[in-house]
C-alpha cells in the first residue's frame, strides 16, 4: 500500500464530487504526474484537479499522453497515468494503449464519457471507448455513479500492476463526475474472484528443469522483458555466473542482463548478431526467461532451434506453447523461479561451448560496421556508437521504430535495466519523443536521449512544444536519412528496389527546434558528432540534433521475415560498392 | 499436436454488463471458431454460466482456457470435452402437415421423444430436446414434409454424477456479496 500523501487532506467520510474522488483515488495510488488533454466530458475532473498535488502535463495530442504515461511507467516501474476526454480524445489514446498492451506496460487511462442518460444516443463526442479498447486493454471499466469511482480506480491500478502488467482504461461519465457522494477509501487487499495474477511454479517442473540443465552441453539462456519487470537482474547474473550459461537478449530484454557481461552474447532475432542466432540454432537447451517467442525472434518456426530442449519460464500461462512447443513450462515470476533453481544447478565451466561461440563471433565481427572507417561518410551505426561512447553508456535511451532502433539495439550497450525504452511488440512509430518526455518525468536525474528517424519524429514532433512549455530537457537525435529507412531497406531487398512512398522530404529540423525556442544542431561529418553530443549534454533545455546520415544504408545482419534463423543476410563484403568500406579495423574499441 | 475435435467448455463468469462481449471478443481476436455459445444465469446470484462449443486441438484448447482465465470477469473454466456429460439442444420445428400426414408426423415425434406443441389445419410445431445428433436426426426425417421454420439453441452441458459445478472452487469466495 502506498503511504498517504502528506499533502493530501484526509477527506474520508466527507461528501465530495465524483471529480474530486478521481483525484483523491489517484493521489492515494501514488500518482504525482499525469499526462493529458482536457475536453467537454472530462472538464469537471480537470476543474477539481487544482485542489490536488498532481502535476498535469498538457500534451499536444492524446496519443502523446498515452505514450508519455507509457514512457513514465517503463522508466519508473510505476503505473503511468493519462487522461483524456470522450470521443476523439479517447480514440486518440488507443495507439498508445495498444503499444502498452503488447509490451505489458502498467498504465491507467482515465477518459470522460457523455452523461449516462445520453449513452447510446450518438451524443456529441460519444464513442463506445470501452467497446473499442476491449482487445487492447488488460481490462476496462465504465463508471456511471460517483460512488463507484474510488473502488474502480483502486481496482484498475491493482489490475494494471499485478501479474503480467498491462493498460487499464476507466471511462467515467460526466454526471458521475458532477454528482457527489460520501468519499470512502479502503486499503484492504483487493480480492477479485476471477483474477489470479500470481502463479507459483510446480515442484516437479523445477525438478525437470534442473535435470535438463544438468544434462545440457550447449545451453543458452534467453533474457526477455520479464527479467526487467520482475527486477530479476541480480538473480540472472547469479544464475549465469554459477552455471556459465551464455545469455541472448530479446529487444525488450536489453539491459536486463548487463551488455558488457562476458556471458552476454547480445541481441537475438531478425537483426540479432549472427553468432547469437547461430548459437541458438546449435544449442541443445534453451532456457527462455520472461519472453514470448515473438516471430521477430524465431524466424521460421519449423527450423527453429530444432536440437534444443526448451524450458519456458513465464508468468502468463497463455504464452506457454503459443508459438514454440516447450518441454518444460514453468509458470511463475522469473526472478523467483531462477532463485529457486539456483541452489540445484551445478557449477560448470563449459569452455568447449563458449570457445565455439567465440569462434563464430570472431568470424562475423569483421563485418561489423563499427569496426570500419567512415571514409568521409556519416553512418548511423557510427553516430549511435559515438552517442554510447560520449554518454559513457549511462543515458536513458528511448528509441522510435525502424532502422535506428535496430542500430541502437546493436551499438548502444545497456548495462542497466530500464535504460532502454522502445516499442517492441507493436512497433509504434512516433513513440520515442513522447515516451522520452514521460521517462524524463520519471527519472529527472537521468540524461534522456530520444533517438528517432526523420519519419517517426515527424509523427509526434508537436510534443517538442510540450518540452518547451514544461521546461524539461531531453536530447533528440534524429537519424535523418531522407527515407522511411526500414521500409526502404525491405524494398531494396524484397521488392526489386522500387522505392514506393519511402523518400521523405523533411522540414529543417534545426529551424523546427529554434521555432520552439529550443536548440538545434546539424551534424554532417563524423568529426562533428562528439562536439554535438557534448553540447547537447551541456545545454539546459531540449536539444534537437539533425544527423544527416548515409541515405541508403541497411541494418545487417538480417533474417528475412519468416526465413530460417540461420539464413541471415550479411553486410556485403564486396569492396567495390562505394558505401561499403573495405575491411580494416577502425579506431573504436 | 493432436487433431481438432469439438470441445465443450463450461465457463462461469460474473453476471455484469459486457462480459458476453468480452468473451466473444476473445474468441474472435484469437481466431478460435465458436460453434455455439449459450449463456444464462445460475442458482448463484451474480454468476452466469456459459457453454461454449468450438473446434480445437488439445493445445489450442489449453490456450483457450488460459486466455479465458486471464479475463478479470471469468471465474472458472472447465474443459468438459472428455468428461461424462449431459449435452442438450432445444429446437422448435414448424413443418407442413395436412390432416392425412398428422399420424405419421406424430409417430415420428414419438420415436424421437419430441412433442407436438402447436397445430393448425395445415401445419404442426414440434419441440425437441436432446443431444445435437438426435435433433439433427429428427430434422432430416421431417425435411420431406417441408420445414417452414426452425429455431434451436446452442448446446448446454453439465457433467454427470458426483462432480459438482457448485462454485466451491477456492478462487470463488463463498460469500459473493462483497465481491462486486
Amino acid at each position: 500500500m502506498t503511504p498517504a500523501n502528506p499533502k493530501l487532506k484526509n477527506r474520508i467520510g466527507e461528501s465530495l464530487s465524483g471529480a474530486q474522488i478521481i483525484w483523491e483515488a489517484l493521489v492515494r495510488e501514488g500518482v504525482e504526474v499525469c499526462f493529458g488533454y482536457p475536453g467537454g466530458a472530462i472538464m469537471p475532473a480537470y476543474d477539481a484537479m487544482i485542489q490536488y498535488p498532481v502535476h498535469h502535463v498538457l500534451t499536444r495530442h492524446e496519443q502523446g499522453a498515452s505514450h508519455m504515461a507509457d514512457g513514465y511507467a517503463r522508466a519508473s516501474g510505476q503505473v503511468g497515468v493519462c487522461i483524456a476526454t470522450s470521443g476523439p480524445g479517447a480514440t486518440n489514446l488507443i495507439t498508445g494503449i495498444a503499444t502498452a498492451m503488447l509490451d505489458s506496460i502498467p498504465m491507467v487511462c482515465i477518459t470522460g464519457q457523455v452523461p449516462s442518460a445520453l449513452i447510446g444516443s450518438d451524443a456529441f463526442q460519444e464513442t463506445d471507448i470501452t467497446g473499442c479498447t476491449i482487445p487492447v486493454t488488460k481490462h476496462n471499466y465504465l463508471v456511471t455513479k460517483p460512488e463507484q469511482i474510488a473502488p474502480t480506480i483502486r481496482e484498475a491500478f491493482y489490475v494494471a500492476r499485478s501479474g503480467r502488467p498491462g493498460p487499464v482504461l476507466v471511462d467515467i461519465t460526466k454526471d458521475a463526475q458532477q454528482q457527489s457522494c460520501v468519499f470512502e477509501w479502503s486499503d484492504d487487499e483487493i480480492v477479485l474472484p476471477g483474477y489470479r495474477p500470481d502463479y507459483a511454479p510446480l515442484p516437479e517442473q523445477l525438478e525437470e528443469a534442473v535435470a535438463l540443465i544438468k544434462a545440457a552441453k550447449r545451453p543458452i539462456l534467453f533474457a526477455g522483458h520479464g527479467i526487467i519487470k520482475s527486477q530479476a537482474t541480480d538473480a540472472v547474473i547469479e544464475f549465469v555466473e554459477k552455471t556459465n550459461i551464455p545469455v541472448a537478449c530479446t529487444l525488450l530484454g536489453l539491459g536486463g542482463f548487463p551488455a558488457t557481461h562476458p556471458r552476454n552474447l547480445g541481441m537475438m532475432g531478425m537483426h540479432g548478431e549472427t553468432w547469437v542466432n547461430k548459437a541458438i540454432q546449435d544449442a541443445d537447451l534453451i532456457i527462455a526467461a520472461g519472453m514470448r517467442f515473438d516471430d521477430r525472434v524465431t524466424g521460421n518456426l519449423k527450423t527453429y532451434a530444432q536440437n534444443a530442449k526448451k524450458i519456458h519460464i513465464e508468468l502468463d500461462p497463455a504464452e506457454i506453447n503459443k508459438n514454440v512447443w516447450v518441454d518444460v513450462p514453468i509458470v511463475g515470476d522469473v526472478g523467483e523461479v531462477l532463485a529457486d533453481l539456483l541452489p540445484h544447478v551445478e557449477q560448470c565451466d563449459r569452455s568447449e561451448w563458449l570457445d565455439y561461440i567465440d569462434e563464430i563471433k570472431g568470424d562475423s565481427a569483421v563485418r561489423d560496421i563499427k569496426n570500419l572507417p567512415d571514409l568521409g561518410k556519416l553512418y548511423a551505426a557510427h553516430v549511435i556508437h559515438d552517442i554510447y561512447r560520449f554518454t559513457e553508456g549511462k543515458a536513458l535511451v528511448v528509441t522510435d521504430v525502424g532502422q535506428h532502433q535496430m542500430w541502437e539495439a546493436q551499438y548502444y550497450k545497456h548495462d542497466y535495466p530500464r535504460k532502454l525504452l522502445t516499442s517492441g511488440g507493436l512497433g509504434t512509430m512516433g513513440f520515442a519523443l513522447p515516451a522520452g518526455i514521460g521517462a524524463k518525468f520519471a527519472q529527472p536525474g537521468d540524461s534522456v536521449w530520444v533517438i528517432c528517424g526523420d519519419g517517426g519524429f515527424q509523427m509526434t514532433q508537436a510534443e517538442l512544444s510540450t518540452c518547451a512549455q514544461e521546461g524539461i530537457k531531453v536530447n533528440v537525435a534524429i537519424i535523418n536519412n531522407g527515407f522511411l529507412g526500414m521500409v526502404r531497406q525491405w524494398q531494396e531487398f524484397f521488392f526489386g528496389g522500387r522505392y514506393v512512398a519511402t523518400p521523405l522530404l523533411s522540414p529543417d529540423f534545426v529551424k523546427i527546434a529554434e521555432a520552439h525556442s529550443l536548440t538545434g544542431i546539424r551534424v554532417e561529418q563524423r568529426s562533428e558528432v562528439e562536439e554535438a553530443v557534448r553540447v547537447a549534454e551541456a545545454t539546459e533545455g531540449t536539444v534537437v540534433i539533425d544527423f544527416r546520415v548515409e541515405q541508403e544504408d541497411a541494418v545487417y545482419p538480417m533474417v528475412p521475415a519468416g526465413a530460417n534463423l540461420h539464413d541471415m543476410i550479411q553486410r556485403p563484403a564486396a569492396p567495390n560498392q562505394d558505401h561499403n568500406p573495405i575491411f580494416e579495423t577502425g579506431e573504436d574499441e | 499436436m493432436t487433431r481438432s475435435v469439438k470441445r465443450t467448455f463450461a465457463v462461469f463468469v460474473e453476471d455484469k454488463p459486457g462480459v458476453l462481449n468480452r468473451v466473444a471478443s476473445l474468441f474472435r481476436r484469437r481466431s478460435y471458431n465458436i460453434d455455439s455459445l449459450n449463456v444464462g444465469t445460475t442458482h448463484e446470484p451474480g454468476v452466469s454460466r456459459m457453454t461454449i462449443v468450438c473446434d480445437a486441438d488439445t493445445d489450442t484448447a489449453r490456450r483457450i482456457e488460459a486466455n479465458l482465465y486471464k479475463m478479470v470477469n471469468v471465474l472458472w473454466v472447465d474443459d468438459i470435452t472428455h468428461k461424462q456429460t449431459i449435452d442438450r439442444v432445444l429446437a422448435l420445428i414448424k413443418v407442413n402437415c395436412d390432416r392425412d400426414q398428422r399420424d405419421e408426423v406424430l409417430k415420428i415425434c414419438e420415436v424421437f421423444r419430441a412433442r407436438a406443441i402447436d397445430m393448425s389445419p395445415d401445419r404442426i410445431t414440434i419441440e425437441i430436446t436432446g443431444a445435437r445428433d438426435k435433433v439433427e436426426g429428427l430434422v432430416s426425417v421431417l425435411k420431406p414434409f417441408g420445414i417452414l421454420e426452425l429455431v434451436q439453441t446452442g448446446t448446454v452441458a453439465m457433467t454427470r454424477g458426483v462432480e459438482k459445478h457448485d462454485l466451491a472452487h477456492p478462487t470463488v469466495p463463498a460469500s459473493r456479496n462483497d465481491a462486486a
